[in-house]
């Protein structure tokens, strides 16, 4: 059932957390299911509660429409031939399924699929392995200076990605590195905050026993993480990718500064929806084909769908836990 | 906070307060911690410190060279009108979006909380938009939003009212990527819904016993349970409002030669083209660093204010 909640990220435990803030994290964890049931039941009378419920229902409904409104008119979009793009009717007058094989001569979209999916794979790889390996340094070995440094990860969640921004930029530019994509993912190497965070959480939930008893069995503190914490975590470890990879996917400003400067040929999706939109307004000389780049809008949207449908609890419950990501 | 403190499992047959480390321990650890420790070191400490020397000097990108400027980019902040519009409608986006969103989210999470069945359906129906990229989402609202043929206008017009100019009309561009921000809402959603799941059932039990209305058990119950995700998402939305650049630039600033109102130029955008696309780094890092500062103190403010207003359910004894 929907309504069972699970925590796939283990309950962190709120005084572990800094600040007031981190309540606010810790209020937002679901952990016990409920059942709504026996509560509507019994308010003042059943008739009262069934008008209730179908006010509800009702509104739910209303609201759907509206969310689900601009998909409805993306797709029929797509399918319209220039110059009814713009009609607003959700069945096309004339149809014109032939968009969908006409983009992909129209625009380098299968290019820029491809590199969306090389960056977005490597970047959430990355990532994942990395904030994994830093996450479980800072949850089980005690050093010098370890609640200092977890603070400082803690602190630079905070900081507004707009600061960094130039001097990163920057900072690639001496590398020699702009105009590829190796800036969408190089930082990534060295883990992310959240994720660090988020990781953590999981691996300090883990009973410290099961390492004792590995380390005299004589394995390495390497061996600790690969065959033990690791594979524990898998389902975090899988929150923390799909997470990146949504985000990575759907970056625009990323791709914006490293790459616009180049050919087209190198743009991420929704850089080359951005540069075909521009190109098809009639300000820009184009004539109006708007409905390809409704269909690049629909060919940058489904994979996010998808990976929304296989994994929708996790991810919603992922979301739940890191807060909202920027 | 006493476990965490504890030496390891090894060790805690010694009487000691103070943890001894076990050397090859803490080699071991700072290995595991060293790549966030070098990724730290560039993309924060340099990075900021690049960053805070650059807002001094004036950069020229050609030759990567930089002449000390002084406080002049300071200065140019508050002579440059653009930089001063920009942040007013900044703070205006934000004073609408952030307040609203959570308004609509929380009657969102409301509805869905009191669902017998179908809740899951619906949630993900809300959660969509979420997951849609940008990029998407605006070229789909910048055609909706067209005011001579776009949807909005049209569904407007069957009630005879005369839809304003979406994406031209100084006084509705704002409101039109604030209504981008409400079809987003469920991120905000998902968290006050979870809230909203853990508050007790006997809470409500023992108020209906106690004679409590709906509308009372809202205000006496409900809010003050989930007040700390509620000021989580005043912090967080608030920073993310205050940084907000894909919509704008997406919707308006696409063309560099088109005539965007002055209205919808945010901060982040203005930012975005003295750094990128007029390349004055020296006042893009000014103004990244007045951003700083002004998130600094807002979020300051808020957690001052909120530690006053937030019910820390049981076990906080400060």
């Amino acid at each position: 059932m929907t309504d069972q909640v699970t925590n796939p990220i283990g309950n962190p435990l709120p005084g572990q957390l800094p600040g007031r803030l981190a309540s606010g994290v810790a209020a937002a964890m679901p952990e016990v299911d409920r059942s709504a049931e026996s509560l509507q039941a019994r308010g003042p009378s059943r008739i009262v509660y069934r008008i209730g419920q179908i006010v509800r229902w009702l509104l739910m409904i209303g609201f759907s429409v509206l969310f689900l409104y601009p998909f409805a008119w993306l797709i029929a979009a797509s399918l319209k031939p220039r110059g009814e793009v713009l009609d607003n009717r959700l069945v096309p007058r004339t149809w014109r399924l032939d968009n969908y094989v006409e983009v992909w001569h129209q625009l380098p979209l299968l290019a820029w699929v491809g590199n969306s999916m090389l960056i977005a794979v490597l970047a959430a790889t990355f990532v994942t392995l990395s904030s994994s390996l830093v996450a479980f340094g800072f949850a089980y070995f005690r050093f010098p200076g370890r609640k200092l440094l977890f603070g400082l990860v803690l602190a630079s969640m905070m900081l507004p990605g707009a600061v960094t921004l130039i001097p990163n930029y920057l900072i690639w530019k001496t590398t020699g590195w702009l105009g590829t994509n190796v800036p969408l993912w190089g930082a990534n190497l060295f883990g992310s905050a959240f994720y660090i965070f988020l990781m953590r959480q999981f691996y300090s939930g883990l009973p410290r026993d099961l390492f004792e008893a590995a380390r005299v069995d004589g394995c390495s503190y390497f061996g600790l993480f690969r065959r033990i914490a690791f594979p524990l975590a898998i389902p975090s470890t899988i929150i923390v990718w799909i997470f990146e990879f949504q985000a990575s996917w759907s970056n625009f400003v990323g791709p914006l500064i490293y790459l616009n400067l180049g050919s087209p040929k190198q743009f991420t999706v929704p850089l080359g929806i951005n540069y075909a939109m521009t190109m098809y307004s009639p300000t820009a000389g184009g004539h109006g084909d708007y409905q390809y780049v409704m269909v690049a809008s629909l060919v940058v949207t489904i994979p996010m769908m998808i990976i929304f449908a296989f994994g929708q609890r996790y991810f919603i419950e992922g979301a739940t836990t890191v807060g909202i990501r920027g | 906070m006493a476990i965490t403190l504890r030496a390891g499992g090894r060790r805690v047959g010694r009487t000691r307060v103070r943890e001894s480390y076990n050397k090859r321990e803490v080699l071991a650890g700072y290995l595991f911690i060293a790549p966030w420790i070098v990724g730290f070191l560039i993309f924060t400490v340099i990075s900021m410190s690049w960053s805070l020397g650059l807002s001094f000097t004036h950069f020229d990108l050609a030759s990567n060279s930089a002449t000390a400027a002084g406080l002049d980019n300071y200065k140019l902040i508050f002579d440059d009108p653009k930089v001063l519009t920009s942040l007013f409608n900044t703070f205006v986006y934000a004073i609408m979006a952030v307040p609203l969103e959570l308004a609509f989210a929380m009657v969102l999470a409301l509805l869905l909380n009191g669902m017998v069945r179908g809740s899951g359906v619906f949630r993900t129906i809300f959660y969509l938009p979420k997951m849609t990229p940008h990029v998407a989402t605006a070229s789909v609202f910048l055609l909706l939003l067209n005011g001579n043929v776009g949807a909005i206008n049209q569904f407007l017009g069957f009630f005879g009212i005369n839809g304003p100019q979406w994406l031209t009309d100084p006084h509705w561009v704002r409101p039109s990527i604030v209504m981008m921000t409400l079809w987003g809402a469920a991120g905000s959603m998902v968290i006050l819904l979870a809230a909203l799941q853990n508050v007790p059932r006997e809470l409500y039990e023992a108020s209906e016993v106690d004679g409590a209305n709906r509308w009372q058990q809202f205000w006496r119950i409900t809010l003050p349970m989930i007040s700390p995700a509620v000021f989580f998402l005043v912090i967080v939305n608030t920073i993310a409002a205050l940084q907000v650049f894909d919509q704008a630039y997406l919707l308006f600033y696409r063309d560099a030669n088109g005539s965007a109102p002055d209205a919808a130029l945010f901060f982040g955008v203005y930012l975005f083209q003295q750094a990128f696309q007029q390349f004055n780094f020296g006042l893009a890092a000014a103004m990244a660093w007045l951003l700083f500062v002004i998130i600094l103190i807002i979020t300051l403010i808020q957690m001052k204010i909120g530690n006053k207003l937030v019910f820390y359910g049981g076990g906080r004894n400060d």
